[in-house]
């Protein structure tokens, strides 16, 4: 109970920064065609904002099923590296069943808020991380979806920078203790400006991007500083 | 093929986003021993999300320079250990003040 309640606590300002994040989703679905109980019924049952954003693009084009499906392959792929990563980190009594209920919450921001976590990561303290940004994707939605006209451009534009102002909050202080994962980190950002910015990398998705910038910084920070022996986390 | 079915497409995007969440998780539930490995996984988290934030933040409010104003002010708080929360408070409110400010000048 303990822990789930600490989960709660460390999840409250990931529900907070949902909340705005949502709203401009909510927002983009109904100006796509969706009605508010469309928008609502896909921020529950995917919980992810670059998924959801290309979803409703194709959903908007009466794009295939199949265009639907690789797009939602490529741009939440990511998530199959978090969750290996995630599953190194778990207790043992995180057990399979809990793992396709609770699976399900592994977004970016949990999933960097769980593993910044010192020692293992148990089901309840998961459980409880994962309640507060659930309900702020969910409702957030809803509000931007009912309501979201009436919000001037000037504020939704500027809510939109919420979800970056939390992945900078993530890195920043672990990018300060340790230079390692400062220059991986550095790194990943220049392979996704030259994948961004020169030519030839223009057929690339932006998906498919994150993961090949990821998987190279990571790669050459694994090659160059791995982990010391015995040292569990970096 | 046919399209343009609501549920079909919501069953597409949540059968697509929960397997790929939820198989390696359940499949690799053994400690893996392998340093690189384990190395490459611990900077997972952040270069993920370095990759995710440039350059895409910048274009995020339609103006590159109250973009640069909000990543400024995000980088500012975070280095003074703000929460998450605040960081992303600072980050939309400072776009938004430098968004008034350039019409009010304006540029």
């Amino acid at each position: 109970m303990e822990q789930f309640l600490q989960g709660i606590k460390d999840g409250t300002a990931i529900g907070i920064g949902y909340f705005s994040v949502s709203f401009t989703f909510g927002l983009a679905a109904v100006s796509s065609g969706l009605c508010w109980w469309e928008a609502l019924l896909v921020s529950m049952m995917n919980l992810t904002s670059a998924g959801q954003f290309a979803g409703i693009t194709v959903m908007a084009a009466a794009g295939s099923y199949i265009e639907m499906a690789v797009s939602q392959f490529v741009i939440n792929l990511r998530y199959a590296l978090m969750s290996i990563s995630l599953s190194q980190k778990v207790d043992s009594e995180f057990k399979t069943g809990k793992k396709m209920v609770l699976g399900f919450a592994n977004t970016d921001e949990i999933f960097a808020v769980a593993m910044s976590r010192k020692g293992e990561v148990s089901s309840r303290y998961f459980a409880g991380l994962g309640v507060l940004p659930y309900l702020g994707w969910t409702l957030g939605t809803l509000a931007g979806a009912v309501c979201g006209n009436i919000l001037p451009k000037s504020i939704s534009d500027a809510l939109s920078l919420a979800i970056y102002g939390m992945f900078i909050a993530i890195v920043v202080p672990v990018v300060k203790r340790d230079r390692r994962i400062m220059k991986m980190t550095a790194l990943a950002v220049v392979c996704s400006c030259c994948l961004f910015y020169l030519p030839i990398f223009q057929k690339i998705s932006e998906g498919f991007g994150i993961i090949l910038c990821a998987v190279t910084a990571s790669g050459v920070g694994a090659v160059c500083f791995p982990l010391e022996e015995g040292q569990e986390e970096i | 093929m046919e399209t343009g079915n609501f549920w079909i497409y919501l069953l597409v995007m949540f059968g697509v986003t929960y397997a790929i969440r939820v198989f390696p998780f359940i499949v690799f539930h053994k400690k893996i021993e392998n340093t690189y490995i384990r190395s490459f996984l611990a900077y997972i988290p952040y270069t993920v999300l370095g990759a995710m934030t440039f350059p895409a933040v910048l274009y995020a409010t339609g103006s590159m320079v109250t973009a640069a104003a909000g990543v400024a002010a995000a980088f500012f708080a975070a280095y003074r250990g703000k929460g998450l929360f605040t960081v992303a408070v600072c980050a939309s409110l400072t776009a938004f003040l430098t968004g008034i400010f350039l019409q009010a000048a304006g540029i």
